[in-house]
């Protein structure tokens, strides 16, 4: 092969043959360091990670063989080993011949360990890049020597900075192809720094390199480029300061993940830290509740530690008995993170399904899973000019910045200083896809100042005063199902037996509180979540409360069910075929969205999820109004 | 500044994040115990998450009948000595379909005595999260799989409807039916395996040290004698090697390396001076580049 092959580290293996046991001790304090590399498959990326790999001799003999089969069949170097084919994955992507998912490989030095997320440079899979870049220390930017930088160079290097990766290199590849001329390499260089400024980037590195010739990869300056006076690319990937250091210097956090809890006498708070450092003996403060303790033990496996630091998975024993569990936070006392319930984020949207503002997305942050609501992006950054347009929504591969709300106050830092508490997660509901990445940027001055105020009397109070458990029943089904007519018949049997309800019904409700409100998908889910509050602050208020809404996404009775107090949300599904229900047309709504009178008609134009588990499911078909009512109001007082 | 934590701690770390995260938001997980060098570091790593706690699920070891003694009793061993829930998967009809070893095609082999009685016994327990050894260096297939791996109620694998995962944030939300697999040592090689296993002195099955063995030499495999179910050629008798094995799966279909090495550190020594990889020594990963791939999307771990 005419591959010029960098000489395995002969010195390495002269030891590993001679003295494997000072060569392994030595091995025994590697660091490691996750890295991307962005660029097309034309920067020639793939090439670089092959080489990376080959020329750590991560590549056994058989492998190397199957490579060289491999490049006859499909390869587009002629003769030459193909490096990219040693990282070009699944089958089908390698029929296409490029790399369409994130992979992550490994390579080795004498002092790290790396782990490369390779991530395609594709125009459509930002989401890809996101999330490579979501666990890196490190971006290296590929640029085509012949080429320059171009607008996807840009695009990698704004969501490299987004994602707040901290050191940055530019490898300007190719550069056997330019003749491995300097003034090439300065123009290119000068040229980004420009660019790399405007975004924010405060510094980078660049190095001149050939992924296919090995120029500048392992050893500095190659023959080719005794012009160059840098470090080699391997060896400032070996020295350059991984995030879980920098994170040792911040204020200690750690996310609870789970209680440990074998017998009486040991409650153990099991996570991995997030930041700082921890000694037996600190005050610490649990959060949101915001009540202090010691730490009374650091417990592991191979023993107590006397302190720990940021990147270690550790269980923490408290001298106190004070209340925490997963979700929460343990901080240094007097440095702790923020609490709120109203943010402005970023949103990487990642899947084929739009944003539906207003819908409450499942919402993960840390080890806290909360509900939340995202209003209108305020606006959508286009990633390849990086101007600000305005957006209703954010469709796949989008980016926008966006307020949103959770429905419990959240722990929470800046993004820009905490990846594990500003990092987050929104998951559908309904599908369980992770739908976007989110970065938290501050919390909105109005939860900072709304504080909720502790009243007096409180809604055990209210409740006692009526003789009753409070509860809402909510009633969902096809226009035409019969839930009004059920509503009023339950109540009027709660009526009877002198139980004080409230009837909240949905073309009542649309006369006066929600009449601002029209059909879409979005008015939709608005007057759901409306409707949810009132039913709150009445049940709050002692009340009984029956509901009678189509309310048909699954989503939205979800937020309402997750307003309520546990148990007293009861989903009745009011099941009548379609068919049945368009037969009956009481309101002739039907026969009108059929001519095309009326839009977004559930059933018809717009969807109807039925409830997975309700609490009571009346078949209407088998079961007339009067049985429904007896039955609704049986199975309320049986709780 | 110099870096505290090694890559081992932070690997270690890693691993016992995930660990703690599938057993606060699963309801049924399991641990498939295969009893190799592997999963001897992931029940260290279990170990070690939960502790004073014992891992709090079962281990699944899925059985062909022709797994070698010294495997077995390294298993019970274990499990008597760490008080843990063993639950051992095994295809019982397959003898009477005459599967086997010897005779039946590799393909359909693992299909019987792996794949099958594996999704049998996760629908059996309702397990809704299994952990498995899985390694993304192991091969292309799995370099591109994700640590938690979701699987339809067929258990099959979609490649092209992966969540993203970001940053250490797992999405573990599924429908009815579903189900996950999980690979909490998906970022660690074969190297750090083993360095492991030397830095932390973890018990592994004896068959990965060399010991004169008895064994036989067929299509460029060593094989070894392991007990009188093994079926010799007429003349051919057993000789005894040094040898030792890199993976453990069927004995009859594991080949064995010619080997002196009798400690961790000189296994370390001839792995990194070695030049065939790992899976070479297992029959069932011959064939076609992208097999794993189609074995993956039917279910196999």
């Amino acid at each position: 092969m005419d591959t010029p092959v960098m000489p395995p580290a002969a010195a390495a293996e002269d030891l590993i043959a001679t003295d494997i046991e000072a060569y392994l001790d030595r091995h025994q304090t590697k660091s490691l360091l996750r890295f991307i590399t962005c660029g097309s498959v034309d920067d020639g990326k793939s090439t670089l990670i092959g080489r990376l790999l080959y020329d750590s001799r991560m590549l056994f003999e058989d492998q190397l063989a199957a490579l060289e089969s491999d490049s006859r069949r499909h390869g587009t170097q002629g003769a030459e080993i193909d490096f990219a084919l040693l990282v070009d994955g699944l089958a089908a992507e390698r029929e296409q011949g490029i790399t369409i998912d994130v992979a992550y490989r490994f390579f080795t030095t004498e002092t790290r360990k790396f782990i490369v997320a390779d991530t395609p440079g594709h125009e459509q899979y930002t989401r890809n890049m996101v999330t490579g870049a979501s666990t890196a220390d490190l971006a290296v930017i590929l640029v085509d020597a012949r080429k320059g930088v171009l607008t996807q160079t840009r695009r990698h290097s704004y969501l490299v900075h987004l994602l707040g990766i901290r050191h940055v290199v530019l490898a300007v590849n190719k550069m056997d192809l330019v003749g491995y001329d300097r003034a090439v390499f300065d123009r290119i260089v000068a040229d980004y720094a420009v660019f790399a400024g405007s975004i924010g980037i405060s510094g980078f590195t660049a190095i001149p390199i050939s992924g296919f010739k090995g120029d500048n990869i392992t050893s500095a300056p190659s023959a080719n480029m005794p012009w160059y006076a840098g470090p080699s690319l391997v060896r400032h990937l070996e020295t350059v300061e991984v995030d879980a250091t920098a994170a040792e210097q911040r204020p200690f956090r750690l996310p609870v993940q789970w209680v440990n809890r074998p017998s009486h006498d040991f409650r153990g708070f099991a996570g991995l830290i997030a930041g700082g450092r921890v000694a037996v003996g600190d005050v610490v403060r649990v959060l949101p509740s915001g009540r202090t303790s010691r730490v009374a033990r650091i417990v592991t496996m191979d023993g107590d530690l006397p302190h720990a630091v940021a990147g270690q998975s550790v269980t923490l024993v408290l001298t106190d008995e004070i209340d925490c569990s997963r979700g929460d936070v343990i901080a240094a006392a007097d440095a702790p993170p923020e609490v709120s319930d109203q943010f402005e984020a970023t949103l990487v949207w990642m899947a084929e399904a739009e944003l539906v503002p207003g819908r409450a997305y499942v919402m993960k942050l840390g080890t806290q899973t909360v509900s939340a609501t995202v209003q209108a992006p305020k606006y959508q950054i286009n990633v390849n000019s990086l101007e600000h347009l305005a957006a209703k929504t954010l469709e796949l591969n989008a980016i926008g910045v966006v307020q949103l709300s959770t429905d419990r106050r959240i722990v929470f830092e800046p993004y820009a200083e905490s990846r594990t508490l500003g990092g987050f997660i929104l998951i559908d509901r309904m599908t369980n896809a992770t739908v976007a990445a989110g970065m938290l940027h501050f919390a909105l001055r109005r939860a900072q100042n709304v504080h909720w105020q502790a009243t007096d009397i409180g809604r055990d109070h209210h409740a006692a005063c009526k003789n009753q458990k409070p509860a809402v029943i909510w009633l969902t089904g096809l226009s035409g199902a019969g839930k009004s007519t059920i509503a009023n018949l339950v109540e009027k049997r709660l009526a009877r037996m002198n139980r004080h309800t409230f009837l909240l019904d949905g073309d009542n409700v649309r006369h006066g509180l929600n009449r601002d409100l029209g059909f879409t998908e979005a008015d939709r889910i608005e007057n759901i979540r409306r409707v949810g509050e009132v039913a709150r602050l009445m049940t709050d208020a002692g009340l009984i409360v029956i509901t009678a809404f189509i309310s048909p996404f699954r989503a939205e009775r979800e937020m309402v069910r997750a307003m309520m107090e546990p148990g007293e949300f009861i989903e009745v599904f009011i099941d009548t075929p379609l068919a049945e229900a368009e037969r009956r047309d009481v309101k002739g709504l039907y026969a009108k969205a059929r001519a095309g009178q009326l839009k977004n008609f559930t059933g018809i134009d717009s969807p109807y999820e039925p409830p997975e588990t309700p609490e009571i499911r009346i078949d209407t078909t088998r079961l007339g109004a009067e049985e429904a009512a007896e039955l609704i109001v049986e199975r309320l007082l049986d709780r | 500044m110099t870096d505290t934590l090694t890559h081992l701690d932070r690997l270690e770390a890693e691993s016992i994040h995930i660990f703690r995260e599938v057993v606060a938001e699963a309801e049924r997980p399991v641990m498939l115990y295969s009893v190799g060098k592997d999963s001897s570091v992931m029940l260290h790593l279990a170990r070690k998450a939960f502790y004073p706690s014992p891992p709090p699920f079962p281990m699944l070891h899925v059985a062909s009948g022709w797994d070698f003694r010294d495997l077995i009793a390294h298993r019970d061993r274990t499990v008597r000595d760490y008080g843990l829930e063993l639950i051992v998967a095994q295809n019982a009809e397959a003898e009477a379909q005459g599967i086997n070893p010897f005779d039946t095609d590799s393909a359909l082999y693992s299909e019987a005595q792996l794949t099958e009685p594996l999704k049998r016994a996760l629908d059996a327990h309702g397990f809704d999260a299994a952990f498995g050894g899985g390694r993304r260096d192991e091969e292309k297939a799995r370099a591109k799989e994700r640590i938690f791996s979701f699987r339809n109620a067929a258990h099959r694998w979609d490649p092209k409807t992966q969540r993203p995962e970001l940053w250490n944030l797992y999405n573990a939300r599924k429908a009815k039916g579903e189900s996950i697999r999980v690979f909490p040592i998906s970022n660690w090689t074969e190297l750090d395996i083993w360095q492991y296993i030397a830095r932390e002195k973890i018990d592994i099955v004896p068959l990965y040290y060399s010991k004169p063995r008895p064994t036989v030499e067929r299509d460029g495999l060593i094989l070894v004698v392991d007990d009188e179910r093994f079926r010799l050629a007429p003349g051919e008798t057993p000789t005894l090697r040094p040898v030792r094995f890199r993976t453990l799966g069927c004995y009859p279909l594991t080949g064995a390396t010619q080997s002196e090495a009798a400690t961790t550190s000189r296994i370390i020594q001839e792995m990194l001076l070695a030049t065939t990889s790992e899976r070479q020594g297992r029959a069932i990963d011959k064939g076609q580049a992208a097999s794993m791939e189609d074995k993956k999307q039917q279910g196999y771990f």
